[in-house]
């Protein structure tokens, strides 16, 4: 009940350190649901199950995405952000208020979505191809209506982290000598490092690498949550005019122009939050685990600026088999400027594994193990995702499940989730007061499975696409049984593997830990970790 | 034309021996970072090397993809050349109307597939019976959406929707409706 050894003490946690700890938990749970979800939808591709009808199979296919970054990475990834920015700026959270805010929103819209898509069965899939997600013969407009709400209030916990990390970045506390806001703005966004190419003095970077990324990240993420917002509001009217008894004229919208919009803002995450996001807790993790200085730290921050401005300009892989979308684009954007992203992601690979070479003998750590399993994720699906980015192969590989196994599936589980795990480790003991792990084997068990599951559902899943099996949809004569049984045996390890994770969690804090966390902190809001008495 | 399935076979070739050597590289990585050895320090040289790796590698996909898969430089410049046969087909409600039953083709003969949406994106795609893709695209309504495509054997192929159009999508397959001659 009280944790392994009784060493967390939830009493004595900070509301700061209550607050992530309320992400990871919220962020955990709605993994949980993600990757049950998978399950039925891994089940169902081996063969339909006759008690979940199709519109529900592809209800759970719009949500499972959605769950998955909104819901769990979200909640992961902005929780570790507002305290660590803050801890490596050696300064109180701008607003703490704001935080728990984001907190909610992301916690609430997500069960707001989930529940929508649930009971009503709206599945236009996250793509919401226009004009699909205002097609009332098929969906319901009123559930729609409340998929749209949960995603707004997501998108709205999102906007208030945004202005929580940049005024965080430039504020003054109480009681500290006025800090240069303007300066230290500049430095996070990269002009600074910029600006310092042309010049013969250089100027100082007031913000470390990490806090640079993080704020580079932020900037795509802002963006996004502009475009996301717009869309909803745009798909709201015609579900708002469609219940008031008005037939609004879908082709008002233009459904390339809607598409190319849309999949630019929907890039700023894939293309640009996601991979800075990823470098710099990379890097971060390389430094905090070897202790040395980064490997070429000023190459890594120009990298960032460049990933950051090539993820506005990609969009276009996603419209290579769109006839309409013009030539030039395909080929600038689709092809050759996300060819950088092999750079720019390579860059952040090399950087990290050199850095962490450098101080080697290392211990093999659960940080360092889950790094290295984060690393080679991204190094085996940034190459697939290449390769579909071109004119010639996109042809014969798009919306198969090669794009969706090895690229998509092996990003997210294997790099960016377990890039996520060795932070979630890392930082365990800091924002536990020092509570110590309830198994190792299990630790351990939790790694293997989830490494070989991950790798093996996304290779099982390509070695189907490119025997042409597509993605979204449903075969019913187990045309492609053998892959996906070997597939659904892949997830299952995952399966098994955060389960491993979730009981170890809970064993380390207890069961009175966990409820600990969410109970109020008497502590002041502005300590990150207890002060020492 | 090459057949799109050796295109396919080349690139499971390449893609398995690349995820063999960085999965191999990444084990040897995990094993000797916990030795102590010589040579913790990583060179510019050797750093410099992997980036000028990484640009040849990116430019040249495009490049060798370009000048060795027929149908790239035939989709780019496909308004320039004249189709042999086209075939004009709509799709509605989930459903795809044909100029006739079968579409019938000649081998060797260049056909221009031209597909047009009255409701929804769909994609248009044909499939060899063992279920493998011969090519695809999307059909966005409002907009043109032609493929020219040359079929140089014999051969019976299904058309089938390759992009999700609601749960109804799922059934926009029209079995052995191409037939080349």
């Amino acid at each position: 009940m009280n944790g392994e050894q009784g060493l967390f003490k939830p009493s004595g946690l900070t509301p700061m350190q209550k607050l992530i700890l309320r992400f990871v938990v919220v962020g955990l749970i709605y993994y949980g649901f993600a990757v049950i979800e998978g399950m039925i939808m891994r089940i169902y591709q081996i063969e339909p199950i006759n008690a979940v009808p199709d519109y529900q199979y592809f209800a759970i296919l719009t949500a499972h995405p959605l769950v998955g970054i909104f819901g769990s990475t979200y909640s992961l990834v902005f929780g570790a952000f507002l305290f660590l920015v803050p801890f490596l700026m050696k300064k109180p959270l701008w607003s703490y208020k704001l935080g728990n805010w984001t907190f909610l929103l992301i916690a609430i819209g997500t069960l707001v979505f989930w529940l929508a898509g649930f009971i009503t069965h709206y599945a236009p899939l996250y793509t919401l191809y226009w004009p699909l997600p205002a097609d009332f013969t098929q969906f319901n407009p009123l559930g729609g209506t409340f998929f749209v709400a949960g995603i707004a209030l997501v998108m709205l916990g999102t906007v208030f982290f945004v202005i929580n990390i940049f005024k965080t970045i430039t504020y003054t506390p109480e009681g500290w000598q006025q800090q240069p806001g303007k300066e230290l703005l500049k430095s996070a966004l990269g002009i600074t490092g910029f600006k310092n190419l042309f010049r013969r003095k250089q100027e100082e970077h007031l913000v470390s690498l990490p806090v640079a990324a993080i704020a580079r990240g932020t900037v795509d993420t802002a963006l996004n949550a502009g475009i996301i917002l717009f869309t909803g509001v745009l798909i709201l009217i015609y579900m708002i005019g469609h219940l008031m008894g008005f037939d609004l004229k879908e082709s008002a919208v233009d459904s390339l122009l809607y598409k190319n919009w849309f999949w630019w803002g929907l890039d700023l995450i894939a293309d640009g939050m996601v991979l800075i996001f990823v470098a710099g807790t990379w890097y971060l993790l390389a430094m905090l685990i070897s202790g040395k200085n980064l490997f070429m730290q000023n190459i890594a921050r120009a990298a960032l600026l460049v990933e950051l401005i090539v993820s506005w300009t990609v969009w276009s892989h996603h419209l290579l088999s769109d006839q309409a979308q013009p030539g030039i684009l395909k080929i600038v954007s689709g092809e050759l400027v996300t060819a950088f992203e092999l750079i720019t992601q390579g860059l952040a690979f090399f950087i990290t594994l050199a850095t962490l070479w450098s101080a080697r003998p290392l211990k093999m750590s659960n940080e360092l193990k889950f790094l290295l399993g984060g690393l080679l994720g991204f190094a085996l699906a940034v190459p697939a995702g290449i390769m579909q980015a071109d004119i010639g192969l996109n042809r014969i590989l798009h919306n198969t499940q090669w794009i969706v196994g090895p690229h998509v599936h092996v990003a997210v589980l294997v790099g960016l989730t377990m890039t996520l795990y060795s932070a979630v480790y890392i930082l365990f003991p800091i924002v536990t007061n020092g509570a110590k792990l309830y198994s190792q084997k299990l630790a351990n068990f939790h790694f293997w499975a989830h490494l070989t599951g991950g790798i093996g559902m996304g290779a099982f899943m390509g070695m189907a696409g490119l025997e042409g099996m597509l993605r979204r949809t449903i075969y019913l004569h187990g045309e492609y049984q053998i892959y996906m049984i070997l597939a659904g045996l892949s997830g299952l390890l995952l399966l098994l593997g955060f389960l491993a994770f979730f009981f170890n969690i809970v064993m380390s804090v207890g069961i009175n830990g966990v409820i600990g966390i969410f109970l109020p902190s008497r502590l002041d809001v502005k300590e990150l970790v207890p002060e020492a008495k | 034309m090459v057949d799109s399935q050796i295109v396919l076979n080349g690139q499971t070739i390449a893609y398995t021996c690349y995820a063999f050597v960085i999965i191999l590289l990444m084990g040897w990585f995990g094993i000797n970072i916990t030795r102590s050895g010589r040579g913790n320090k990583t060179g510019k040289a050797l750093f410099y090397s992997f980036v000028s790796m990484l640009v040849v590698l990116g430019v040249s996909l495009h490049i060798v993809t370009y000048n060795t898969i027929p149908w790239a430089p035939m989709d780019i410049n496909r308004a320039n050349i004249k189709p042999d046969k086209t075939f004009a087909i709509e799709v509605a409600n989930h459903e795809f109307r044909l100029p006739t039953e079968k579409l019938t083709i000649n081998a060797g003969e260049k056909v221009l597939f031209y597909v047009t949406s009255l409701d929804l994106t769909y994609g248009f795609g044909l499939f060899r019976s063992d279920n493998s893709m011969v090519f695809q695209m999307q059909v966005v309504p409002g907009h043109r959406n032609d493929i020219l495509w040359q079929f140089d054997k014999p051969g019976v192929y299904t058309i089938r929707s390759t992009e999700y159009s609601g749960p109804k999508g799922t059934q926009m397959i029209l079995k052995d409706v191409v037939e080349v001659l």
